[in-house]
């Protein structure tokens, strides 16, 4: 279903619909008015979900995986048919004790020291777009498109090995299946489904293994094994699926926002450029402000949340970003403090979930940002209203348009 | 002033580890490592508070004696 055709929200406490327009551009807002009227809203959308605001709330249901099962993280009319314990996407759609198993394969690879070996590349990337947008001479761009959107592609496709032939390849399927989540990927140039082209890059690389600490990420998966036995093709290539989907909107999503941010607030763009001592602080609280990601639960028992009567089999939402600004978490929650000292953000999420690439998304956050206002410290909003967020569950600008002074740009 | 971290409760997060790496490393998965055991060296005191205040599992203490 199109945006356009959602049917209007009467009541955000009683019929929200967090994949409406409204919701794309208001979020805030809307999380605000919940979090002082009713703190865990309800819909019967999506055959009924729940969305409790405050930092209490989401944060405890995020450690309970008791009452709740990771099997569905992204709310839709259907719920999934791959059961727990491993889901679609291990270890995203998993619960413990698999969760565990499936976690800990990728946790080595995404470390933060292994991370830190991609920085100089990232840099590379981030410096290779910016020259190409000042070569065309405009003092016009858009971030989101011609700048943020690249990176984390260009970063994931590096990790997982695909050869630079492909590149193009690649980027036409990760655009249909960001565009058009769930539907079958086709490529363009009549090569098969993104599923064939997975399925012939893990039979290449299980027929020519690399030896160990020289191959890539599809190296990493398909040598790894559970208590001796190798890991199943679905479940590389769900895994694969998962690091594409949840690595990639998402980053695009932080750098989008961090960069509209410094456009519309010419005191913070200027001292983020000029005192890299609060850099650190203000990465995070780029991440609190605008974290992108809302989560998704499903209930297995009937509980009571916040005197709420939740059933088995109701969707819950995880608005990690609403958490982030409610003030009963956070001292003056709903302003943006660029140098804040005390933050415990959850836009990476809590709990045994937390965002498996959260060390290399942070790393692609802090280049991209850095790189950019070196090389272009003074930009602007071209026209506010013609920036576009996104809805559903995660959010950021997709429409970002500029204007850089060119007088102030660095070649 | 000393430090408490609690290993079960940690998520990997890294937020300590980028705030005071005088006193956290982190294992090969990502988990942090206390480097310290018993008093807090005064310089570090200020590092020390940042990485309790931004744990978002609530790992870390600082505890006075």
């Amino acid at each position: 279903m199109s945006n356009t055709e959602r049917p209007p929200v009467v009541d955000w406490a009683t019929d929200f619909d967090h994949t409406h327009p409204d919701y794309g551009q208001n979020a805030p807002e809307i999380w605000d008015e919940l979090r002082a009227t009713c703190p865990v809203a309800h819909t019967e959308r999506f055959g009924g979900t729940w969305l409790p605001v405050t930092h209490e709330a989401v944060s405890a249901i995020a450690h309970d995986t008791e009452n709740y099962t990771s099997m569905g993280v992204v709310v839709s009319e259907n719920k999934p048919e791959i059961p727990a314990p491993m889901g679609f996407a291990p270890p995203i759609t998993s619960d413990p004790p698999f969760h565990a198993i499936a976690r800990r394969l990728l946790l080595e690879p995404f470390a933060p020291k292994p991370v830190k070996a991609l920085e100089q590349y990232t840099r590379d990337c981030c410096n290779g777009l910016i020259d190409d947008i000042l070569a065309s001479g405009s003092d016009l761009t858009d971030a989101a498109t011609e700048y943020a959107q690249h990176i984390p592609v260009r970063i994931i496709a590096k990790m997982l090995g695909v050869p630079e032939t492909d590149g193009d390849k690649f980027r036409r399927f990760i655009h249909q299946i960001i565009e058009t989540p769930g539907a079958d990927t086709v490529d363009e140039d009549g090569g098969g489904s993104f599923d064939e082209y997975l399925d012939a890059a893990i039979a290449e690389h299980r027929a020519n293994p690399k030896p160990p600490g020289e191959g890539d990420l599809i190296d990493h998966l398909t040598q790894a094994d559970i208590e001796g036995t190798p890991l199943l093709d679905e479940h590389v290539r769900g895994t694969i699926a998962l690091l594409l989907i949840a690595g990639i909107d998402t980053t695009w999503s932080s750098i989008g926002a961090a960069l509209w941010h410094l456009a519309s607030h010419p005191e913070d763009r200027a001292r983020y450029t000029n005192e890299p001592e609060i850099r650190l602080f203000a990465i995070e609280e780029f991440l609190r402000f605008y974290a992108p990601v809302t989560m998704a639960r499903i209930a297995v028992t009937d509980h009571e949340l916040g005197g709420c009567p939740v059933k088995a089999g109701d969707w819950l939402l995880l608005p990690f970003p609403a958490a982030n600004r409610d003030p009963e978490a956070f001292d003056d929650a709903d302003k943006f403090i660029i140098d804040r000292q005390q933050n415990r953000h959850g836009a990476f999420g809590l709990g045994i979930h937390r965002c498996l690439g959260s060390n290399l998304a942070r790393m692609e956050l802090a280049v991209a940002i850095d790189t950019w206002t070196e090389r272009i410290p003074d930009f602007e909003l071209s026209d506010p209203d013609a920036v576009r967020w996104s809805v559903g569950q995660i959010r950021g600008p997709r429409e970002l348009p500029v204007r850089i002074n060119l007088d102030t740009v660095n070649r | 002033m000393k430090i408490t971290y609690n290993r079960e409760a940690c998520q990997g997060h890294n937020r300590c580890y980028m705030l005071a790496p005088e006193l956290f490393d982190v294992d090969d998965e990502g988990y942090a490592i206390l480097r310290i055991d018993g008093e807090i060296p005064a310089e570090l005191e200020e590092k020390a508070q940042l990485a309790a205040d931004n744990c978002p599992e609530y790992a870390i203490e600082l505890v006075t004696e």
